[in-house]
């Protein structure tokens, strides 16, 4: 009897060791921050796992601004944001922070008729609609755009966004920049001030909020759109041209917008003539200098990976990959991070 | 107060029976005072922490906005404008509406299981109840969305809109997602908890109580309400206060089907906005300093609501016992 249970304390001793030999032989690299490119990193580290086994990554999709307190912090070793940070966050960094970019996606305006049928919009309805001026479908601003669909006398119910997001970025990102009134009057964040609708939570929420109401109208993502087999219309870009939003198309915007040097871009309203006009990117945050120079080598081969070989697996989970070119600049700022 | 009384008598306890005890039980005594101190003193101390972070998480925002962040209705991220009033008033008014749906059906509900329904019954129908509080809020919320929403749009609100559209409270368009939704959806998250409460305490009223009463020729509705509720009006009270306690948080499925939209109107088909709501929305993706300092100031002032909520129905309950006793004096 005493002897079979020391004969137990010695095994569960040994495993113990076991256990936490393996843990020290596996290096965690920790991240936190944005929740709309959780499905594509989640899926990174998966694959990654079998390039390289010897590191394991703990992500937490905590939200952008989690991220971008966490990396500011250091509490973590890379950030994820679908913003790219202010002046002011940036200044508080302890260290030069690098944007990587890394993936693409874009909000559709989905809306809810009878019969749903296939709807052209430009800025200035967009734009109309959602600053409460534009209050009924079958105003003449929008039956100009769509000739041979006839839009009941109904009133708009605009449906927003309530909790903070990136959606909500691109979104005001792209008002912003195609009406003055709205760059005045709201601005562009995660969340602003409505000047009418209501709010759902989430994409789900927002849906949910489309789906039930006759006549409403609101943006959700491309990704959801798609899964849920939601209508969503056409939009005027800069060029002229009416684009669906698409994978293809998004990723003609990343390749013709201005890119600044910091990676810090917006590709709303890009200049392309196949480019969808409200899409945006999400960034991963990472310190130009690393403080531990195993983690930060094993980060920068990660980070490679993903820039070579991850981007292929974007388009399978309806994400845009980066354009080649861009592809290229976003490898050689990788090569810029040294390790102490 | 019960802090400081519960020690005292617990020592003064030990000292007259000093004699027959032996020190070893003793020192079991003191150690158990102790520890159920320590346990009791955690709770205060919870809660004063709590206090503390969140005066120190918003301490600036407070400093910058003063008591206007109280008094104005401009919630704006871009220009940095914070004023909490329509969240304010979006938790009191969901939450009033809550209480009164709630409260008449809870405590019939209880009336009904303790002192009418035949045994047969009673079990069933508890179980029920008391797996309604354990749907999970987010669950509740998607099925306000996609059931209960697009039925009151199309049903109970318009019925509303005809009968009683004259006041202020049913004007304007139907949306579905309202003001009043979301008391709606507070209501079903609370019924279980007043109904559990109130029936342990119907059923902790004397048999003598209803015996006396039918003795006096009562029929069975007078035994209820004189014999029974009026008897357990005090503790049916403190069940309305845990109610309203939950109310008052109340985050994930009122958040999907409120509206979200920060605005005081006198109408409850207008959506609206809660404290707790907003918080649950914004904290995530709030990137900015005074943004994040806003949403902790949102947190203490919905503490500051929830305590001042419950003094308040304290007060309402003390006045009410008092007047209920003069009346039987008189």
């Amino acid at each position: 009897m005493k002897s079979s249970r020391f004969a137990r304390k010695i095994f569960c001793l040994v495993l113990l060791a076991g256990i936490s030999m393996t843990a020290s032989a596996q290096m965690m690299i920790n991240g936190a921050g944005a929740t709309f490119p959780y499905p594509i990193y989640s899926k990174w580290f998966d694959e990654y796992a079998k390039v390289d086994p010897s590191v394991r990554f703990n992500y937490q999709s905590i939200g952008s601004g989690g991220g971008q307190k966490q990396i500011l912090a250091q509490t973590v070793d890379f950030g994820a944001s679908d913003g790219p940070m202010s002046d002011d966050n940036l200044a508080k960094a302890p260290g030069k922070l690098l944007h990587i970019p890394t993936v693409a996606g874009a909000d559709v305006v989905a809306y809810n008729l009878p019969g749903n049928p296939a709807l052209k919009f430009d800025a200035d309805t967009i734009a109309g609609i959602f600053l409460g001026q534009i209050k009924k479908w079958n105003d003449p601003k929008i039956t100009a755009l769509n000739p041979g669909v006839t839009l009941p006398d109904q009133e708009i119910v605009v449906v927003h966004r309530s909790d903070g997001s990136g959606t909500t970025y691109i979104w005001t990102d792209y008002l912003s920049k195609i009406s003055p009134d709205w760059k005045t009057k709201v601005g562009t964040n995660t969340s602003v001030n409505w000047p009418t609708g209501i709010g759902g939570k989430g994409n789900e929420g927002v849906a949910g909020q489309i789906k039930q109401t006759p006549g409403a109208l609101g943006y959700v993502e491309l990704i959801y759109a798609v899964q849920n087999k939601m209508p969503y219309g056409e939009v005027k870009n800069s060029t002229g041209n009416f684009v669906k939003p698409s994978i293809e198309s998004i990723t003609a915007a990343l390749a013709t917008a201005d890119i600044p040097d910091d990676f810090r871009f917006s590709i709303t309203n890009a200049p392309g003539a196949d480019a969808y006009p409200i899409a945006g990117a999400t960034w991963l945050l990472v310190y130009q200098q690393q403080k531990d120079a195993a983690k930060g080598s094993k980060l920068v081969e990660f980070l490679k990976w993903a820039a070579k070989d991850g981007e292929k697996m974007a388009k399978d989970l309806q994400y845009a990959p980066l354009p080649e070119s861009l592809q290229q600049r976003v490898l050689k700022r990788i090569d810029e991070i040294k390790m102490r | 107060m019960d802090a400081i009384s519960g020690p005292a008598i617990a020592a003064a306890e030990p000292q007259s029976a000093r004699r027959v005890m032996t020190p070893p039980s003793r020192f079991g005594d003191r150690a158990f005072e102790w520890l159920t101190l320590a346990m009791a003193m955690a709770v205060v101390v919870l809660v004063i922490l709590l206090g503390w972070e969140l005066c120190r998480g918003s301490s600036p925002a407070i400093r910058k906005f003063g008591f206007h962040f109280l008094t104005t209705s401009t919630w704006d991220p871009v220009a940095e404008q914070f004023g909490a009033l329509p969240f304010i008033y979006g938790t009191l008014v969901s939450s009033l509406i809550a209480l009164l749906l709630a409260v008449p059906l809870s405590i019939a509900t209880a009336a009904y299981l303790t002192e009418l329904a035949p045994l047969w019954i009673r079990q069933p129908l508890v179980s029920l109840i008391e797996m309604l509080a354990a749907i999970p809020s987010v669950i509740l919320g998607l099925w306000g969305i996609f059931v209960m929403i697009p039925w009151l749009r199309d049903y109970p609100f318009p019925l509303l809109k005809r009968v009683f559209g004259w006041t202020p409270f049913f004007t304007g368009p139907i949306y579905g997602t309202s003001m009043l939704a979301g008391g709606i959806i507070i209501a079903i998250m609370i019924l279980p908890i007043i109904t559990s409460v109130s029936r342990e305490i119907l059923r902790s009223v004397p048999n003598l109580q209803r015996e006396a009463a039918y003795a006096l020729g009562a029929t069975r509705w007078e035994v209820t309400r004189i014999a029974v509720l009026s008897y357990a009006k005090k503790g049916l009270f403190g069940a309305v206060i845990l109610g309203l306690g939950r109310a008052l948080g109340e985050t994930m499925a009122v958040t999907m089907v409120i509206g979200n939209t920060p605005q005081i109107a006198a109408s409850l088909f207008k959506p609206g906005y809660t404290l707790a709501s907003v918080i649950a929305n914004e904290f995530t993706e709030a990137t900015t300093d005074l943004y994040l300092q806003a949403l902790f100031e949102i947190g203490l002032v919905l503490l500051g609501t929830t305590i001042l909520a419950n003094l308040l129905a304290q007060a309402l309950l003390q006045t009410m016992s008092t007047t209920s006793t003069t009346r039987a004096v008189q």
